[in-house]
Protein backbone atom coordinates (compact mmCIF):
# COMPACT_ATOMS: atom_id res chain seq x y z
CA UNK A 1 0.00 0.00 0.00
CA UNK A 2 2.77 2.60 0.60
CA UNK A 3 4.62 1.65 -2.05
CA UNK A 4 1.43 2.76 -4.65
CA UNK A 5 0.81 6.02 -2.02
CA UNK A 6 4.47 6.75 -2.97
CA UNK A 7 3.66 7.06 -6.31
CA UNK A 8 1.07 9.77 -6.20
CA UNK A 9 2.64 13.40 -6.41
CA UNK A 10 1.24 15.90 -4.39
CA UNK A 11 -0.82 17.41 -7.73
CA UNK A 12 -2.14 13.82 -8.63
CA UNK A 13 -3.75 14.36 -4.40
CA UNK A 14 -5.01 17.35 -6.18
CA UNK A 15 -6.14 16.16 -8.96
CA UNK A 16 -7.82 12.94 -7.46
CA UNK A 17 -9.83 15.16 -5.35
CA UNK A 18 -10.72 17.63 -8.16
CA UNK A 19 -12.42 13.87 -9.38
CA UNK A 20 -13.77 12.90 -7.06
CA UNK A 21 -15.80 16.58 -6.14
CA UNK A 22 -16.87 16.41 -10.01
CA UNK A 23 -18.25 12.87 -9.07
CA UNK A 24 -20.22 13.98 -5.82
CA UNK A 25 -21.45 17.02 -7.53
CA UNK A 26 -22.70 15.08 -10.32
CA UNK A 27 -24.91 12.85 -8.75
CA UNK A 28 -26.97 15.32 -6.88
CA UNK A 29 -26.94 17.55 -10.26
CA UNK A 30 -27.96 14.92 -12.36
CA UNK A 31 -30.08 12.63 -10.25
CA UNK A 32 -32.56 14.77 -8.26
CA UNK A 33 -35.02 14.51 -11.61
CA UNK A 34 -36.12 18.45 -10.81
CA UNK A 35 -38.37 18.93 -7.83
CA UNK A 36 -42.15 19.03 -7.69
CA UNK A 37 -43.64 21.97 -7.12
CA UNK A 38 -47.17 21.57 -7.46
CA UNK A 39 -49.82 19.46 -7.30
CA UNK A 40 -52.36 19.01 -9.80
CA UNK A 41 -56.44 17.76 -8.97
CA UNK A 42 -58.20 16.48 -12.17
CA UNK A 43 -61.88 15.39 -12.13
CA UNK A 44 -62.78 13.40 -15.49
CA UNK A 45 -59.86 14.75 -16.73
CA UNK A 46 -60.45 18.36 -16.09
CA UNK A 47 -58.00 20.26 -13.65
CA UNK A 48 -60.40 21.68 -10.76
CA UNK A 49 -57.58 22.71 -8.18
CA UNK A 50 -54.04 23.01 -8.41
CA UNK A 51 -51.84 23.85 -5.28
CA UNK A 52 -47.82 24.76 -4.70
CA UNK A 53 -46.53 22.29 -2.51
CA UNK A 54 -45.53 24.94 -0.02
CA UNK A 55 -47.81 24.99 2.95
CA UNK A 56 -49.94 22.19 3.87
CA UNK A 57 -53.60 21.91 3.23
CA UNK A 58 -56.71 19.32 2.51
CA UNK A 59 -58.89 19.64 0.00
CA UNK A 60 -61.75 17.41 -1.15
CA UNK A 61 -63.06 16.40 -4.86
CA UNK A 62 -66.85 15.53 -5.01
CA UNK A 63 -66.93 12.56 -7.65
CA UNK A 64 -69.69 9.98 -8.44
CA UNK A 65 -68.85 7.55 -5.43
CA UNK A 66 -68.31 10.44 -2.81
CA UNK A 67 -65.88 12.66 -1.74
CA UNK A 68 -62.24 12.23 -2.37
CA UNK A 69 -59.72 13.71 0.23
CA UNK A 70 -56.58 14.96 -1.07
CA UNK A 71 -53.85 16.19 1.16
CA UNK A 72 -51.38 18.41 0.53
CA UNK A 73 -47.85 19.07 2.81
CA UNK A 74 -44.73 20.65 1.42
CA UNK A 75 -42.72 19.05 -1.14
CA UNK A 76 -45.07 16.19 -1.11
CA UNK A 77 -49.17 15.71 -1.73
CA UNK A 78 -51.59 12.29 -1.20
CA UNK A 79 -54.80 10.95 -1.30
CA UNK A 80 -55.81 10.74 2.08
CA UNK A 81 -59.18 8.72 1.56
CA UNK A 82 -61.09 7.55 -1.57
CA UNK A 83 -64.71 5.99 -1.67
CA UNK A 84 -63.56 3.57 -4.02
CA UNK A 85 -63.49 0.03 -3.12
CA UNK A 86 -59.96 -1.09 -3.90
CA UNK A 87 -58.26 1.48 -2.20
CA UNK A 88 -55.43 1.09 -5.03
CA UNK A 89 -54.51 5.72 -4.89
CA UNK A 90 -54.79 5.90 -0.90
CA UNK A 91 -52.39 2.87 -0.95
CA UNK A 92 -50.25 4.68 -3.05
CA UNK A 93 -49.16 6.98 0.25
CA UNK A 94 -47.37 10.28 -0.48
CA UNK A 95 -46.22 11.55 -3.84
CA UNK A 96 -42.63 13.59 -3.91
CA UNK A 97 -41.42 13.42 -7.45
CA UNK A 98 -42.29 15.68 -10.34
CA UNK A 99 -45.15 13.90 -12.78
CA UNK A 100 -45.66 10.98 -9.91
CA UNK A 101 -49.48 10.41 -10.30
CA UNK A 102 -52.50 8.61 -8.27
CA UNK A 103 -55.47 7.77 -9.66
CA UNK A 104 -59.05 6.93 -8.18
CA UNK A 105 -60.00 5.68 -11.50
CA UNK A 106 -63.88 4.99 -9.47
CA UNK A 107 -64.51 8.17 -8.13
CA UNK A 108 -62.53 10.11 -11.58
CA UNK A 109 -60.68 11.56 -9.26
CA UNK A 110 -56.63 12.11 -10.35
CA UNK A 111 -53.54 13.44 -7.96
CA UNK A 112 -50.75 14.64 -10.05
CA UNK A 113 -47.51 16.51 -9.17
CA UNK A 114 -45.24 18.68 -11.54
CA UNK A 115 -42.12 19.65 -11.80
CA UNK A 116 -40.69 22.90 -13.73
CA UNK A 117 -40.54 21.40 -16.96
CA UNK A 118 -43.11 18.33 -18.09
CA UNK A 119 -41.93 14.91 -19.17
CA UNK A 120 -42.89 11.28 -18.60
CA UNK A 121 -45.13 11.04 -15.96
CA UNK A 122 -45.38 7.59 -13.70
CA UNK A 123 -47.72 5.20 -16.31
CA UNK A 124 -45.53 5.67 -18.86
CA UNK A 125 -43.48 3.20 -17.26
CA UNK B 1 3.92 4.70 -57.99
CA UNK B 2 7.66 3.15 -58.25
CA UNK B 3 8.55 0.25 -55.70
CA UNK B 4 11.54 1.03 -53.65
CA UNK B 5 13.29 -2.27 -54.66
CA UNK B 6 12.87 -3.48 -58.22
CA UNK B 7 16.15 -5.05 -58.52
CA UNK B 8 14.49 -7.62 -55.52
CA UNK B 9 12.21 -10.32 -56.06
CA UNK B 10 9.23 -8.76 -53.94
CA UNK B 11 7.79 -5.77 -55.86
CA UNK B 12 7.10 -3.23 -52.55
CA UNK B 13 9.08 -3.45 -49.41
CA UNK B 14 7.94 -0.52 -46.68
CA UNK B 15 10.85 0.60 -44.93
CA UNK B 16 10.40 -0.17 -41.12
CA UNK B 17 12.08 2.41 -38.89
CA UNK B 18 12.78 1.52 -35.09
CA UNK B 19 10.14 4.29 -34.43
CA UNK B 20 7.83 1.90 -35.90
CA UNK B 21 8.54 -1.44 -34.16
CA UNK B 22 8.33 0.55 -31.09
CA UNK B 23 4.99 1.78 -32.06
CA UNK B 24 3.76 -1.63 -32.87
CA UNK B 25 5.10 -3.58 -30.08
CA UNK B 26 3.38 -0.87 -27.37
CA UNK B 27 -0.18 -0.91 -29.93
CA UNK B 28 0.28 -4.65 -29.51
CA UNK B 29 0.42 -4.89 -25.88
CA UNK B 30 -2.40 -2.39 -25.95
CA UNK B 31 -4.54 -4.16 -28.29
CA UNK B 32 -4.16 -7.58 -26.21
CA UNK B 33 -5.22 -5.61 -23.16
CA UNK B 34 -8.41 -4.21 -24.68
CA UNK B 35 -9.50 -7.69 -25.98
CA UNK B 36 -8.75 -9.47 -22.68
CA UNK B 37 -11.05 -6.50 -21.13
CA UNK B 38 -13.91 -7.04 -23.52
CA UNK B 39 -14.47 -10.44 -22.09
CA UNK B 40 -14.84 -9.13 -18.70
CA UNK B 41 -18.46 -8.83 -17.78
CA UNK B 42 -19.40 -5.06 -17.69
CA UNK B 43 -22.55 -3.76 -14.93
CA UNK B 44 -23.63 -0.91 -17.41
CA UNK B 45 -22.33 -0.83 -21.21
CA UNK B 46 -19.70 1.95 -20.84
CA UNK B 47 -18.33 1.19 -17.38
CA UNK B 48 -14.86 -0.37 -18.01
CA UNK B 49 -11.75 -0.49 -16.77
CA UNK B 50 -10.25 0.55 -20.05
CA UNK B 51 -6.53 -1.54 -19.34
CA UNK B 52 -5.24 -0.09 -22.44
CA UNK B 53 -4.87 2.89 -21.49
CA UNK B 54 -1.89 1.62 -19.15
CA UNK B 55 -0.10 1.24 -22.08
CA UNK B 56 -1.00 4.72 -23.97
CA UNK B 57 0.01 6.82 -20.51
CA UNK B 58 3.44 4.53 -20.62
CA UNK B 59 3.86 5.68 -23.90
CA UNK B 60 3.11 9.06 -23.50
CA UNK B 61 5.13 9.37 -20.64
CA UNK B 62 9.03 7.74 -21.87
CA UNK B 63 8.31 8.47 -25.75
CA UNK B 64 5.63 11.63 -26.34
CA UNK B 65 2.44 12.79 -27.12
CA UNK B 66 3.08 11.75 -30.82
CA UNK B 67 3.79 8.00 -29.92
CA UNK B 68 0.86 7.86 -27.55
CA UNK B 69 -1.64 8.99 -30.22
CA UNK B 70 -0.68 6.08 -32.48
CA UNK B 71 -0.95 3.77 -30.26
CA UNK B 72 -4.38 4.81 -28.70
CA UNK B 73 -5.87 4.79 -32.33
CA UNK B 74 -4.07 2.00 -33.72
CA UNK B 75 -5.62 0.17 -30.82
CA UNK B 76 -9.32 1.77 -30.88
CA UNK B 77 -9.21 0.48 -34.49
CA UNK B 78 -7.41 -2.39 -34.65
CA UNK B 79 -9.05 -3.77 -31.84
CA UNK B 80 -12.61 -3.17 -32.74
CA UNK B 81 -11.91 -5.09 -36.04
CA UNK B 82 -10.51 -8.18 -33.37
CA UNK B 83 -14.10 -7.70 -31.94
CA UNK B 84 -16.11 -6.96 -34.48
CA UNK B 85 -16.72 -3.47 -33.95
CA UNK B 86 -15.60 -2.09 -36.64
CA UNK B 87 -17.85 1.09 -37.77
CA UNK B 88 -20.07 -0.15 -35.36
CA UNK B 89 -21.72 1.80 -33.02
CA UNK B 90 -19.51 0.84 -30.37
CA UNK B 91 -16.31 1.75 -32.26
CA UNK B 92 -17.40 5.58 -32.94
CA UNK B 93 -18.16 5.99 -29.07
CA UNK B 94 -14.19 4.27 -28.34
CA UNK B 95 -13.01 6.68 -31.38
CA UNK B 96 -14.85 9.81 -29.78
CA UNK B 97 -13.22 8.59 -25.94
CA UNK B 98 -9.90 7.96 -27.30
CA UNK B 99 -9.86 11.65 -29.75
CA UNK B 100 -11.03 13.81 -26.69
CA UNK B 101 -8.44 11.69 -24.31
CA UNK B 102 -5.19 12.45 -26.45
CA UNK B 103 -6.07 15.77 -26.36
CA UNK B 104 -6.80 16.29 -22.81
CA UNK B 105 -3.40 14.52 -22.42
CA UNK B 106 -1.84 17.07 -24.80
CA UNK B 107 -2.02 19.34 -22.26
CA UNK B 108 -1.39 16.71 -19.16
CA UNK B 109 1.87 15.91 -20.67
CA UNK B 110 3.15 20.02 -20.49
CA UNK B 111 1.94 19.68 -17.03
CA UNK B 112 5.05 19.88 -14.39
CA UNK B 113 6.60 16.82 -13.79
CA UNK B 114 7.56 17.24 -10.43
CA UNK B 115 4.02 17.81 -9.34
CA UNK B 116 2.11 16.02 -11.29
CA UNK B 117 2.54 12.09 -11.94
CA UNK B 118 0.66 9.40 -14.81
CA UNK B 119 -2.18 9.34 -12.39
CA UNK B 120 -3.02 13.19 -13.00
CA UNK B 121 -2.56 12.55 -16.83
CA UNK B 122 -4.60 9.12 -16.18
CA UNK B 123 -7.58 11.29 -14.54
CA UNK B 124 -7.84 13.49 -17.30
CA UNK B 125 -7.67 10.98 -19.74
CA UNK B 126 -10.50 9.34 -17.80
CA UNK B 127 -13.14 11.30 -17.65
CA UNK B 128 -12.51 13.25 -20.65
CA UNK B 129 -12.98 9.49 -22.67
CA UNK B 130 -16.66 9.34 -20.77
CA UNK B 131 -17.30 13.12 -22.04
CA UNK B 132 -16.40 12.63 -25.42
CA UNK B 133 -18.03 9.61 -25.31
CA UNK B 134 -21.62 10.94 -23.58
CA UNK B 135 -21.24 13.89 -26.05
CA UNK B 136 -21.39 11.34 -29.14
CA UNK B 137 -23.82 9.38 -27.57
CA UNK B 138 -26.10 12.25 -26.80
CA UNK B 139 -25.66 14.01 -30.59
CA UNK B 140 -26.05 11.15 -32.18
CA UNK B 141 -27.08 7.89 -31.02
CA UNK B 142 -29.47 9.06 -27.90
CA UNK B 143 -30.52 12.04 -28.96
CA UNK B 144 -31.94 12.96 -25.76
CA UNK B 145 -30.67 14.38 -22.37
CA UNK B 146 -31.34 10.80 -20.39
CA UNK B 147 -28.62 9.92 -22.01
CA UNK B 148 -27.00 12.12 -19.06
CA UNK B 149 -28.57 10.03 -16.61
CA UNK B 150 -26.06 7.54 -16.33
CA UNK B 151 -22.89 10.74 -16.33
CA UNK B 152 -22.45 10.46 -12.65
CA UNK B 153 -21.85 6.46 -12.85
CA UNK B 154 -19.74 6.96 -15.48
CA UNK B 155 -17.95 9.94 -13.28
CA UNK B 156 -17.82 7.26 -11.08
CA UNK B 157 -16.18 4.67 -12.64
CA UNK B 158 -13.94 7.15 -14.50
CA UNK B 159 -12.55 7.96 -10.98
CA UNK B 160 -11.98 4.83 -9.62
CA UNK B 161 -10.37 3.29 -12.72
CA UNK B 162 -8.26 6.60 -13.71
CA UNK B 163 -6.59 6.23 -10.32
CA UNK B 164 -5.99 2.42 -10.50
CA UNK B 165 -4.75 2.67 -14.08
CA UNK B 166 -2.42 5.97 -13.25
CA UNK B 167 -0.97 3.87 -10.26
CA UNK B 168 -0.60 1.10 -12.46
CA UNK B 169 1.41 3.12 -15.41
CA UNK B 170 3.32 4.91 -12.51
CA UNK B 171 4.28 1.49 -10.92
CA UNK B 172 5.59 0.40 -14.62
CA UNK B 173 7.60 3.51 -15.02
CA UNK B 174 9.18 3.01 -11.84
CA UNK B 175 9.72 -0.41 -11.93
CA UNK B 176 11.15 -0.44 -15.56
CA UNK B 177 12.57 3.11 -16.60
CA UNK B 178 15.47 1.39 -18.94
CA UNK B 179 12.90 -0.09 -20.52
CA UNK B 180 11.02 3.34 -21.66
CA UNK B 181 14.25 5.67 -22.28
CA UNK B 182 13.14 8.89 -23.24
CA UNK B 183 15.10 8.89 -26.84
CA UNK B 184 14.58 12.70 -27.56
Amino acid sequence: MKTWLALLRPGDWAAALAAALVVGVSFPLLWTGGRAERAVVRLDGRVVAEFPLSSPRRYAVAGPLGETLIEIAPGRARVLSDPGPRQYCVKQGWLTRPNAIAICAPNHVSLSLSGRDPSHDSINY
Amino acid sequence: MTASTTDHERAIELPVTPDDRRIARYAAAAIALSVAEAALPSPLPGVKPGLANIVVLVVLWSHGWRDAVWVSLLRVVAGSLLLGQFLAPGFFLALAGALTSLAALAGAARLPRRWFGPVTASLLAAFTHIGGQLLLARLWLVPHDGVFYLAPLFAASALVFGIVNGLIAARLLQEHPHDHANPA
